[in-house]
């Protein structure tokens, strides 16, 4: 049913985009940049399944993502895992955490929330920081070998980039595919106001618990591909806040509960990062660029780019979700 | 400081045309802290590289057979997240197309840097992280030219059983990869030594308080200290241990005490020691590259401030790659890596050789550092070399009184 | 023996102080439902005034409590026009926002001006020894000035025209505003006193501690697990929050590793914020 769908095409043909440049002329730079506009797109998209779509604001949503590559990094270095079974595994076991967790702070509404949830990546940072299976905070190193079954790092990078694509594509699909189902309009509805929906019969507790365990899957699925790619893994690196932050800009430039404007949104937000960190004269004034530019997003643009695309050319609405 | 720098990129612009005529030149990459925490011990070892480039260029550049080629410079800023460090080399290996790479600062920094210089097959000097584990993952371009992380205290710990051999040490440090190696080793050391360690504790590193801690080290009976991490919170535990009176006869701290900027602690800083990779007063008879008196004056004329131990190894790792690549008589990666390998030399540092075993291989196995004291001299309070004696420039003073 | 009671008064001293740092947080999330998220910097701005004002002008360090509270007052009154007035009434992220971007803006000029290194400003206060444990004279004094702050606060909030209005638009502004009450004028105000306290509290941190351009951080997610505990805009229950922060870091110390104190610190606030969502020493949710 969803491959009727215009927007669906356009996925894919983003997805075949990624896939393709890249190889054309073996372009290793580019690579690297569109990992990390995979990176950004994977974690804004699974953000905006609760913060588009069910109005719940994760301050800490990097928790996932460096619990995932923890997990999988474990797995690797301490088991000698394959690699096809160690980034599934931490999938699941970030997902079940993850449920529980929202079991418990999903009780809470609006800055609460939020603020518990800077709580629980904070908290669990420093927990591992004292775990020492995991190395504490001198965190996990990788050899170079975990790339041999590729035929050395060389063709491993190339393998963990088309895999971070892939679980690109699959979160696009699947904010796509919860937009457009039931379980999305009742999410939509919290959104909008918790104790209407509850009322219309909305089982709000659970779709919550449900959309914060499936928000976490995708980001800690990447989590153990980015880390992987690492060869090395560390708190503070796994569970930095700024990073949470940034995804939340993100999802604010592109348009929050859009699909499309949040994809468009990493993407961009990469760029200019990229562009900000590595030019003489900004470099030293990056944080003050980007700061300006959120405030006045946050000030006369709330729906960010998709809001202005919507307005300008109403038409739009009905293909980009 | 800005306006200087400015000043400097102009000069050089103005002075390389001179040679760009009939030169080509090398590209040496790396990313430096211009921001975050790791900031003050970052900025030393860039001025460090910084200084040996236009001294190279000066003299015309590095020798490779019959040519001679400038040094150029490709470099970011990591603002000291480890996530930046890995896209920014591998930036600088594929879009800067940089022939060699020097590592950041710190050891986590670095091991991060480490995994892209083996990814890519491009030698690294490390000048900046000290921590051994990236060592020993088989990596064969990576190179450490300071004395790695465990034995840093060395000297600390045979100093302090010369002049009591009955010490109780506190080991207090930040929870951080560099800080952990060099303290857990610290401890063996200790034991060996037949000193007593009463306590053992590890503190994260964003702690600005450290109250209840310097009441626990009280309540120890220790009568030393060793511990600390890097520069905030190692400035900050030594006025602490003051201000609360912690009555040590000894502190050791690392890092933190080897900036000139500890002496704004004023008497919280007298007594303080710390292990040094360089100090100004020792005197190495360099086989290659200037001599330590030359590149202290020549840097204080520059840059109008004292040389430290980050600015030297900075420095030093320079020296050692122009010294491989001139012994080998090419750019060529493993060429170069193999003169690396054999390398055995003398510089303004200290002597200089890798561990060859694959198990180890690139750790630094020759140079060795010294223990630095703040005391006052003539009303001026300045660091001096107090181990080993026959490095020294003034004797070693304990108990060390004031507040402590 | 000795060493807990040391703690626990070392942890009362602290705590105070980190109460104070959460006042002006807990007293302009109270008020108007907003979290400002650039408290840290305005913190460190109060460190840097102290810094700056004693290094250039060789003020006594006490003294420049004074230019931190009115400097402090007009950079709130700012803050207020520039980041949160649009946004009053809208949903939490709109401001979290906000404030937040702010405060990157702040953290970028200073550390683009001033670096990360740390500065340290030296205050020759005398302690009070006890036995082997020394309490710092600068500790002493800024708890007790700590004391003090929070209980001018609350006379103010109590018995001044002013105050109470302050506390009817934190009940209800729109009522407030039915009753005549300038609520723009009260809100931009409130902001004003929250940044205030700010800075005053960094001068008081500044002379405990040599501090960096990032150091607000830390005092700022104290600062929420203390309006957690304390309840919104209540300063004694903010001060208690603190206290009670301050005994949990001195009296755990003596007994588990120090590394752990975060841990738990964290598992406390998310629990408590789970089981009491109005704050612990609070009577009920938006009592100023």
């Amino acid at each position: 049913m969803l491959a009727r769908r215009p927007f669906f095409w356009i996925i894919t043909a983003v997805l075949a985009v990624f896939a393709i440049l890249p190889v054309l002329g073996n372009n290793v730079e580019l690579r690297e940049s569109l990992i990390i506009a995979a990176l950004y797109i994977t974690l804004a998209s699974n953000l905006n399944l609760m913060l588009g779509y069910a109005g719940y604001i994760n301050f800490g949503s990097i928790v996932f993502f460096g619990l995932g590559g923890y997990v999988c990094v474990w797995l690797v270095s301490a088991y000698a895992w394959p690699l096809y079974a160690a980034i599934p595994a931490a999938g699941i076991c970030v997902s079940a955490l993850a449920l529980l967790f929202g079991l418990g702070i999903l009780r809470l509404r609006g800055a609460f929330f939020a603020l518990a949830t800077i709580g629980v990546n904070e908290g669990v940072q420093a927990f591992v920081e004292n775990f020492s299976p995991w190395g504490g905070s001198s965190g996990i190193y990788l050899s170079p070998i975990i790339f041999k079954p590729f035929g050395g790092p060389a063709q491993g990078l190339w393998v963990i980039y088309f895999s971070m694509v892939a679980v690109m594509g699959l979160s696009l699909y699947l904010s796509y595919a919860i937009k457009v189902s039931k379980f999305g309009l009742g999410l939509l509805a919290i959104g909008q106001n918790e104790d209407a929906a509850a009322i219309l019969g909305v089982p709000t507790p659970l779709y919550k618990a449900l959309v914060y365990s499936v928000s976490a899957f995708l980001p800690a699925i990447v989590g153990g591909l980015y880390f992987l790619k690492s060869s090395f893994i560390q708190p503070a690196d796994a569970f930095d806040l700024t990073l949470s932050t940034e995804v939340i800009v993100i999802a604010m430039l592109g348009g929050q509960g859009t699909v499309t404007g949040v994809a468009l949104g990493a993407y961009l937000y990469e760029e200019l990062r990229g562009f900000l960190l590595t030019s003489e004269t900004f470099s030293h004034f990056q944080l003050v660029v980007a700061g300006v530019l959120l405030l006045v997003i946050v000030l006369f643009f709330p729906s960010g780019m998709m809001g202005f695309v919507y307005r300008q050319f109403p038409r739009t609405q009905k293909v980009l979700e | 400081m800005k306006p200087f720098c400015a000043l400097l990129a102009v000069a050089t612009m103005i002075v390389t045309p001179a040679f760009a005529a009939d030169t080509s030149s090398i590209t040496i990459g790396f990313t430096a802290s211009r921001t975050g925490p790791l900031n003050v011990d970052s900025t030393g070892q860039e001025r460090g590289f910084e200084f040996w480039r236009d001294e190279v260029n000066s003299k015309g550049g590095i020798q490779v057979g019959d040519k001679r080629y400038q040094v150029k410079f490709a470099s970011y800023d990591d603002q000291s997240v480890g996530g930046r460090v890995q896209q920014l080399y591998t930036r600088l290996v594929n879009q800067d197309k940089a022939d060699f790479l020097f590592s950041p600062y710190s050891s986590g920094l670095t091991a991060a840097a480490a995994v892209i210089s083996e990814q890519y097959g491009k030698i690294m000097i490390d000048s900046g992280g000290a921590e051994e584990k990236p060592f020993q993952l088989g990596s064969k371009h990576l190179f450490m030219v300071i004395t790695s992380a465990g034995h840093y205290l060395s000297g600390a710990i045979a100093a302090l059983k010369e002049k009591n051999p009955h010490a109780k040490i506190a080991m207090v440090y930040s929870d951080d990869p560099f800080s952990k190696t060099v303290l857990a080793a610290a401890k063996e050391q200790a034991k060996e030594a037949g000193l007593e360690v009463v306590m053992d504790e590890s503190y994260a590193p964003s702690t600005t308080d450290f109250g209840p801690i310097v009441n626990k080290i009280i309540s120890s009976n220790a009568d030393a200290f060793m511990g600390g991490g890097h520069y905030s919170d190692g400035a900050t535990l030594a006025r602490q241990m003051y201000d609360q009176k912690a009555n040590l006869k000894w502190i050791s701290i690392l890092v933190a005490p080897a900036d000139d900027k500890f002496s704004e602690l004023g008497a919280a800083a007298l007594g303080v020691t710390v292990p040094s990779q360089w100090e100004p007063q020792v005197n190495y008879k360099p086989q290659f590259g200037p001599t330590t008196e030359e590149f202290a004056k020549a840097f204080e004329a520059k840059l109008h401030q004292k040389a430290d131990y980050h600015v030297a190894s900075g420095y030093t790792a320079g020296v050692v790659l122009q010294h491989a690549i001139e012994k080998a008589g090419s750019l060529d990666t493993e060429k170069v890596a193999k003169a690396l390998d054999q390398t055995d030399v003398t510089t303004f540092f200290g002597h200089i050789k890798f561990a060859a075993d694959p198990k180890h291989h690139g750790l630094q196995v020759a140079h060795e550092m010294v223990l630095a004291q703040w005391q006052k001299a003539n009303g001026e309070v300045a660091r001096q070399v107090v181990w080993p004696t026959s490095a020294k420039s003034a004797d070693l003073i304990y108990p060390i009184n004031a507040g402590h | 023996m000795l060493g807990i009671f040391a703690s626990i008064i070392d942890g009362v001293l602290v705590g105070l102080v980190y109460g104070l740092a959460a006042m002006g947080l807990t007293l302009i999330w109270g008020v108007m439902d907003v979290i400002n998220l650039t408290h840290g910097a305005m913190l460190v701005a109060g460190m840097l005034v102290l810094y700056l004002l004693t290094a250039a002008l060789g003020l006594s360090p006490y003294a420049t409590l004074v230019p931190a509270l009115i400097g402090g007052f007009i950079v709130g009154l700012l803050l207020y026009w520039i980041a949160i007035h649009r946004l009053v009434g809208r949903p939490p992220l709109m401001s979290l926002l906000s404030t937040f971007s702010v405060n990157l803006v702040l953290i970028g000029i200073g550390t683009a001006m001033l670096g990360t290194a740390p500065f340290n400003v030296p205050v020759s206060v005398p302690g009070i020894s006890m036995g082997r444990y020394t309490f710092p004279g600068p500790h002493i004094l800024a708890a007790v000035l700590a004391a003090v702050i929070a209980f001018l606060l609350y006379l103010f909030l109590h018995y001044t025209r002013l105050g109470k209005a302050i506390r009817a638009v934190a009940n209800n502004r729109e009522a407030a505003e039915l009753v005549a009450i300038p609520t723009t004028r009260v809100l931009a105000i409130s902001v004003g006193i929250g940044v205030s306290l700010a800075a005053v509290s960094g001068v008081l941190i500044g002379t405990l501690f040599p501090f960096t351009v990032l150091s607000g951080d830390s005092y700022q997610l104290k600062g929420f697990i203390v309006t957690v505990l304390g309840g919104l805009g209540n300063p004694v229950g903010a001060l208690m929050g603190g206290i009670a922060l301050g005994l949990l870091e001195g009296v755990v110390a003596p007994f588990v590793p120090v590394s752990w104190t975060l841990v738990i610190e964290f598992s406390l606030f998310v629990v408590v914020l789970i089981a009491f969502p109005g704050g612990v020493f609070a009577p009920r949710r938006g009592a100023l």
